[in-house]
């Protein structure tokens, strides 16, 4: 090419490369290094080594590694599902007691003249062995209620839909604060080479759409690289993911490639630690990109998984990302987050509380019992709640939101299989035994994890904080 | 006096003393003098840390907490019985501190905090025996006078050298030398102004080897325009500047005025006393203009919700805690939000001073739950021309509106034969109608369009076709009708007669055509007629509760392409609010009358048509008047005054437009009343009602009995004898051109917070900042012309080792560009950029479906594809759920709360975003089109030219030998593949030089790889 012999640049390379020859020295570039030296990765590879958390020996031996967080997000009635409440049945349509309800705060149903009771929509069954109640809902779920615990103590205080996400992620209603996920990865670092320790997806159907926010997997004051990554059903799976238009696979990693060379070489001459980590970081970028497409891809799946999760690929649905999560839980993600958008029944619970069920009980089922079938159970802490649940009081056909008592699962991890923990009164309007606070929760779970959830802390603005705050209890009673 | 007599003064003696603006404060004495050190140990720095960390918890200012009845932040019940001045072995206090007990250490085991060590042992042991003097927290006394220290030699430049160098030379390091002048005009270009220099900028401060160089330049990028953005970015991170109320469905609210107005206060250097006067109280000032209104949407920047079930009460105890946290933050620097719960553990701030901050905010206007009242204000002007047009704009309005005895002559000649000047609306017949939702659309026999009966679509987008003769059409009018047949009546059908037309949209013969205005003859509150042409299709124009009878709106068409004949008219109305809120029966009509043309005309020629039609006894006086406004609307001897007049306005209006919604601070009669809530409970009403006041710590303003304002609040806050407001902004400033501040956190100044390393440095600035009248421009010129900030940031290893953090500044600091940044250096690189000044945010290319989650209403994010979508990066639409991904990916904070610092995170999702975001592909594909239509033709020559653009310097061999290289290898390989060649230069909108071709696809791919290099983003 004829530019080519003109350019006095590429004239003066040549003259040094046949210089550099004729020396014998072909690895004596500037600062010491070739080029060759420069665009060879392997010696940059080593130091993408997974990051170790700062609890470092942990606390107490780990009994989990992971944890799967299912959020049934709108806010799931317990009424309908975990909690069985035959007075709350016998008092449907008469006047809710007043002495619940005084001075409690409330949501939609602010200044209706009178609460009355709404019996459950849905009749409960004895599932498993242990006889666990469990509404008919949840047929699949009770297949595997023998690995359950089931808490029908939960309790929060946040009554509005974005702030108790907040509260359930992050131990307070105020924005700014990381999330668990956060802080599990800051904590335990990440076992994954080529994934972030912190994964979220969602997915909608069976009722209202209440809105996600990303504060609710935002890493706060801890360092950025704690932040959730959301996967994506649609698009490219991780923003920005897929190379550009035009550009091929090889070119994408030349491209890399020269940008980690040019970027050594300027290291050679400022010395600046940021740069390796750059290096690093695009390196781990494009191995993203090889990846996520690979674990979003389930054809190598057999048919009998799929048939169990009831998907057929990754489409965005509930069961897609319950199949996803296992993957993602096989590859060494620290902390796994699923939302499903759409237990938000203030009205028509009754049919609607079946749909939402419909979409998340078979892919629930099946990834305790993928799980389990494959001996990650025991390692796995797999979480079943809602941001809040549902009151006993009708609010037209449908449920209002409800602070004071709630119900989740646990599974797991080091929970007891089998079991019930802590109660509502009868109307399941207070959690009156044994209550579980979101802070006990996160203590708990991170007891699970081997941190002592009073030790974990990190300061910010002259203050020590900690996920829990300067709350929470390890409940033991639910640890095997 | 000693130290110790003035602390304890703090619970006796006061004293009043007038401050420099007139607020007359009752202050304890130890306010007026800051304590020169008695003894060898300085109890601020080296003692109160140890025992604010270790101690305060339980020990400290918060009553509640307080064990065993002893408080340690206060010398008077220190010394009671812990502590025995002058002898240590003595004091229980030291006791516990040494003994091996663990029954009786402190900190006690259960606290989990470590045991202090040797060094700290020793001093505590110093500070006992010389005497156990407490002072005040140093940020709570007012800065100290002292004069820089005499230091001499090369390395001074100005005073603050002169301190740096003392403390240089007291640890033995030597500075780095200064910085080349490529490097250093990069450094200050990206300081004050945000983008890079021109290559010709570079090197002609290069060539210029004069002693005024380097000032000459400092002055030019602080009389730029663009320094008030880059200063912008600033403080929008501080104050929480975002276009999204953050709760729940985070609606859009108006607020990009505010934006305008930070933009010019800082490129007019406004004083900083006076800047936040404005934002805090600007709606109070006496002599209160519209600049200072839009200042005053500072107290409206909060989170808000609309959430259906959300609680008023609570929400209010929700936005006022958000408003004391993030105003004592902003302007204090002290993190007062510990105190809504319980008095500050570390510092002497209580839960009483808590509510009684937030009192002050008592008196704005707001909706507890749902979406906030905006106002149309006009806008901040950035150019000194519209200040003219808007005074000639004025002049000429005064002179149509006044009656002459010539005008009323020829008004009764007009009178005689007025039709041609009475404009003319032609109903116009539809050829088709669809319903997007598959709904059935009937056409009536008076030409409107009827949703059929029954059922009625939840949101919809109907495209209706018109024929029109009319060849120039000027404007379209809606006119919404009645129905009895609907649920509500109409004209809309959701049950209460509404309807929310979110986007009107208007095809003129197959090309869209821009709708340059729109009115209406009555719009609901929040639903403006302006939504409905405002490209969100989140806002939209409803008539609630005006509902069961006819409105129209006149939408006003720009120029359309001259052509005769026919007009085929495309209508469409996007309808997204859902419930039905979708329009029932309406008809459209159209008129080539001239512009302006709006709903109140149309509703005025109507009636001047019916005054016409009376004989002129008959008319009264009102009728009358409005004839003669009438003609002189359409008077041939007024013409040219018509047309200049709308020449100015429609050049007013490609500025920016006459006037824009905005929250602003609009003020109650009555204030809210404010308790304070137990336990930070808002449902207990037991706590006592609070009046506005200052924390006690400070003293209390005097208001002769009156209740404090905010007013009040923002005079004390911007009074020289405050001894933090200056303090807080000057040590900002620092950290903007330092990348690191001097207190560092620079978001805790209290107790807890990082006692400054240079404090005499932090107070002498602090004091020069009051003394030259709280001049920013002028002391960010003092911080940039030191030798300290033009050293090299390079560091002897020695050094770096010693000082890791750089905290006596021996070099400049390394750190990557903020997010904004990154955005603008590429544009500006690669000669996309847009340098228009202010304006409604914008909306750069963002992957699809990212807003997938947001609800109520759902929402579409349309990139802009105009000029906007190459606008610097503080002007993106700020939604603070999702903040643009890529901004988020360099660590741009969603602004929920105040930001002072922001992480500088190197993440793989970084590394994706400037790879693959189509903003960065595209203006890569645009260096690649600048390098090629070089003067240098050659290959080295183009690379040296995008080096020289993206780094301000020439490329080493070495890096001219690896984009070789690489270019090679992409040529090849894209000569194998044309059609992705074509597709690497198909991203984005901006259109491409010449053809596609596998070389210039190749040059794409160098130019991706210098836009992701760490040192293009990196400022050094």
């Amino acid at each position: 090419m004829d530019t080519k012999r003109m350019d006095p640049g590429r004239i003066e390379i040549s003259r040094r490369l046949t210089r550099r020859a004729w020396l014998g020295r072909a690895a004596n570039g500037i600062g010491g290094m070739a080029l060759g030296t420069l665009l060879d990765q392997s010696n940059i590879l080593a130091r993408v080594a997974p990051e170790r958390g700062r609890i470092c020996p942990l606390d107490f031996a780990p009994r989990a590694k992971r944890v799967i967080f299912l959020c049934q997000a709108g806010g799931m009635s317990h009424l309908e599902t975990f909690d069985e409440k035959p007075k709350l049945r016998e008092m449907d349509g008469q006047g809710m007691p007043e002495s619940f309800t005084a001075g409690q705060p409330i949501a939609q149903l602010q200044g209706v003249a009178q609460l009355k009771c709404m019996g459950p929509r849905h009749a409960f069954r004895d599932c498993g062995a242990s006889g666990q109640r469990i509404s008919t809902l949840f047929p699949y779920l009770a297949n595997v209620a023998d690995q359950l615990c089931i808490v029908n103590s939960s309790r929060t205080e946040q009554i509005n839909h974005d702030p108790a996400h907040t509260f359930m992620n992050t131990g307070t209603q105020i924005s700014g604060r990381p999330s668990m996920g956060s802080w599990l990865t800051y904590g335990l670092g990440s076992e994954s080479q080529d994934l972030p320790g912190f994964v979220v997806m969602t997915s909608v159907g069976g009722g209202q759409n209440q809105p996600i926010a990303t504060r609710q997997w935002h890493s706060g004051f801890l360092p950025g690289r704690h932040q959730g990554v959301e996967f994506r059903s649609a698009g490219d799976p991780v923003l920005y993911l897929n190379d550009p238009p035009g550009v091929a696979r090889h070119g994408q990693r030349q491209v890399i490639d020269t940008v980690s060379a040019l970027n050594r070489l300027h290291d050679s001459t400022v010395d600046d630690p940021e740069i390796a980590t750059r290096i690093a970081q695009y390196e781990l970028a494009f191995k993203m990109q090889t990846s996520v497409p690979q674990l979003m891809d389930l054809s190598g799946e057999t048919r009998a998984t799929l048939d169990m999760y009831g998907t057929e690929g990754a489409d965005g649905s509930y069961a897609a990302n319950c199949l996803l999560a296992r993957r993602l839980a096989e590859r060494g993600v620290r902390f796994i987050q699923l939302y499903h958008r759409g237990w938000d029944h203030h009205g028509q619970i009754e049919i609607g509380s079946t749909l939402t069920a419909k979409h998340v009980d078979q892919g629930t089922a099946a990834l305790i019992t993928d799980l389990h079938q494959r001996g990650m159970l025991d390692e796995t802490l797999v979480i079943f709640t809602g941001e809040f649940g549902r009151t006993p009081m009708a609010q037209g056909d449908g449920r209002d939101h409800h602070i004071r008592g709630f119900s989740m699962f646990l599974c797991g991890g080091g929970v007891k299989p089998g079991i019930r923990y802590g109660a509502t009164d009868e109307l399941g309007y207070n959690a009156i035994e044994n209550i579980f606070h979101v802070h006990d929760l996160h203590a708990t779970m991170l007891h699970l994890l081997g941190i002592d959830h009073e030790k974990m802390t990190f300061r910010y603005q002259g203050r020590d904080f900690r996920l829990t705050d300067v709350h929470g209890n390890v409940v033991h009673d639910i640890i095997a | 006096m000693s130290c110790n007599k003035l602390f304890s003064g703090f619970f006796g003696v006061r004293q009043l003393y007038r401050t420099s603006l007139g607020v007359l404060v009752i202050a304890p004495a130890y306010l007026s003098a800051a304590c020169a050190p008695v003894s060898a140990v300085d109890f601020s720095r080296e003692i109160r840390p140890i025992l604010s960390d270790r101690c305060f918890k339980c020990h400290g200012p918060d009553d509640a907490a307080r064990e065993g009845e002893l408080r340690l932040d206060v010398r008077e019940t220190a010394v009671q019985s812990a502590i025995i001045p002058g002898d240590a072995e003595a004091s229980e206090f030291f006791r516990r501190i040494i003994t091996s007990d663990p029954e009786d250490q402190m900190p006690p085991v259960e606290s989990q905090r470590p045991r202090l060590d040797a060094k700290q042992i020793a001093l505590v042991r110093a500070w006992i025996e010389e005497g156990a003097q407490f002072d005040r927290h140093w940020s709570l006394r007012l800065p100290g006078h002292g004069e820089p220290p005499q230091v001499e030699g090369a390395d001074v430049r100005n005073p603050i050298d002169r301190f740096l160098l003392a403390r240089l030379r007291e640890e033995g390091y030597a500075p780095s030398p200064a910085a080349d002048p490529r490097t250093l005009i990069r450094r200050l270009s990206f300081d004050l102004v945000g983008l890079p220099p021109t290559p010709d900028q570079v090197e002609q401060f290069v060539a210029d080897p004069s002693a005024g160089a380097y000032s000459n330049l400092a002055d030019r990028f602080l009389g730029s325009p663009h320094y008030g953005e880059r200063m912008a970015m600033y403080w929008l991170d501080v104050v929480r500047y975002a276009d999204s109320n953050g709760l729940h469905g985070d609606q859009f609210r108006p607020h990009s005025s505010y934006r305008d107005w930070v933009i010019k206060a800082f490129n007019d250097n406004l004083p900083y006393d006076q800047f936040v006067l404005e934002q805090l109280a600007g709606d109070l000032l006496p002599d209160s203009g519209f600049e200072q209104q839009i200042a005053s949407g500072f107290n409206r920047l909060n989170m808000t919700t609309q959430e259906g079930g959300a609680q008023p009460k609570e929400y209010r105890a929700i936005y006022q805690a958000d408003r004391v946290r993030n105003s004592s933050a902003i302007f204090l620097g002290l993190t007062m939000g510990c105190a809504q719960c319980h008095d500050h553990k570390f510092d002497p701030l209580t839960m009483r001073d808590f509510y009684s901050w937030g009192a002050f905010f008592s008196d704005i206007e707001e909706v507890a739950v749902g979406a906030q009242q905006s106002t149309m204000m006009r806008q901040v002007r950035h150019h000194p021309e519209q200040s003219w047009m808007d005074n000639r704009i004025a002049e000429l309005q005064q002179v149509l509106a006044t009656q002459t005895p010539e005008l009323a002559a020829a008004q009764l000649a007009w009178e005689k034969n007025p039709e041609k000047t009475l404009d003319d609306w032609t109903l116009l017949k539809p050829v088709s109608q669809a319903s997007q939702a598959g709904f059935r659309l009937v056409a009536e026999d008076d030409n409107s369009i009827h949703l059929a009966e029954g059922e009625s679509p939840k949101r919809d987008q109907y495209t209706i076709q018109f024929k029109s003769d009319l060849s120039s059409i000027t404007a379209l009018y809606l006119e919404v009708l009645p129905d009895a047949l609907s649920p509500g009546g109409g004209p809309g059908r959701s049950s209460n007669g509404n309807f929310v037309l979110n986007e009107f949209e208007v095809v003129v013969d197959g090309q869209p055509t821009q709708l340059q205005g729109a009115t209406a003859t009555f719009s609901q509150t929040h639903y403006s007629v302006e939504a409905a042409i405002d490209g969100d299709i989140g806002s939209g124009w409803a008539i609630l509760p005006r509902v069961n009878q006819a409105h129209h709106a006149v939408f006003e068409l720009a120029s359309l392409p001259d052509r005769p004949g026919p007009r085929v008219i495309q209508v469409v109305m996007k309808q997204t609010y859902g419930d039905a809120h979708v329009a029932g029966r309406f008809r459209l009509w159209a008129t080539d009358s001239p512009r302006p043309l709006d709903a109140n005309k149309t509703v005025l020629v109507q009636s001047v048509a019916r005054t016409l039609s009376k004989s002129a006894a008959e008319r009264t006086s009102a009728q009358n008047a409005e004839l003669s406004a009438y003609f002189r609307t359409v008077a041939p001897a007024l013409a040219s005054t018509h047309k200049e007049l709308s020449a100015l306005l429609e050049r007013q209006k490609k500025i920016g437009g006459p006037q824009r919604a905005i929250l602003v601070s609009r003020r109650l009669e009555t204030p809210r009343e404010v308790r304070i809530l137990p336990r930070g409970n808002w449902l207990d009403e037991t706590g006592e009602v609070v009046q506005p006041a200052i924390p006690a710590i400070f003293g209390a303003l005097d208001v002769e009995g009156r209740r404090a304002t905010r007013l009040d609040l923002a005079r004390w806050l911007a009074d020289a004898e405050n001894p933090l407001t200056a303090r807080v902004h000057v040590n900002r400033l620092w950290k903007i051109v330092f990348g690191r501040a001097l207190v560092h956190p620079p978001d805790d100044f209290g107790a807890q917070g990082n006692v400054p390393l240079h404090p005499e440095l932090l107070d002498w600035l602090a004091t020069q900042f009051v003394q030259s009248g709280w001049d920013t421009k002028k002391l960010l010129k003092l911080l940039v012309t030191s030798a300290a900030y033009q050293r090299s940031s390079l560091g002897a290893a020695i050094v770096r080792q010693r000082d890791p953090e750089n905290d006596f500044y021996a070099r400049q600091n390394r750190f990557r560009l903020d997010a904004e940044m990154v955005r603008d250096n590429a544009l500006a690189i690669s000669g996309l950029l847009n340098p228009n000044l202010g304006g409604i945010s914008v909306k750069p290319y963002q992957p699809a479906g990212y807003w997938a989650h947001l609800n109520f209403p759902v929402r579409t994010y349309e990139h802009d594809t105009d000029g906007n979508q190459y606008r610097r990066g503080l002007y993106t639409y700020w939604c603070r759920t999702f903040l643009h991904p890529s901004l988020a990916a360099f660590d741009a904070p969603s602004r929920e709360e105040c930001t002072v610092e922001r992480p500088r995170s190197n993440t793989p999702l970084a590394a994706l975003a400037l790879l693959n975001d189509p903003t960065y592909v595209e203006a890569a594909r645009a260096l690649a089109g600048r390098m090629m239509a070089g003067v240098e033709h050659t290959p080295t020559g183009r690379i040296e030219l995008a080096y020289r653009l993206a780094l301000q310097r020439a490329p080493r061999l070495e890096e001219i030998e690896l984009l070789l290289e690489l270019f090679d290898r992409q040529l090849h390989d894209y000569s194998l593949r044309t059609k992705d060649a074509e597709k690497a230069q198909a991203v984005g909108l901006s259109p491409s030089r010449g053809e596609s071709s596998p070389e210039k696809a190749a040059w794409v791919a160098v130019a991706r790889t210098i836009l992701n290099l760490h040192e293009t983003i990196t400022r050094n």
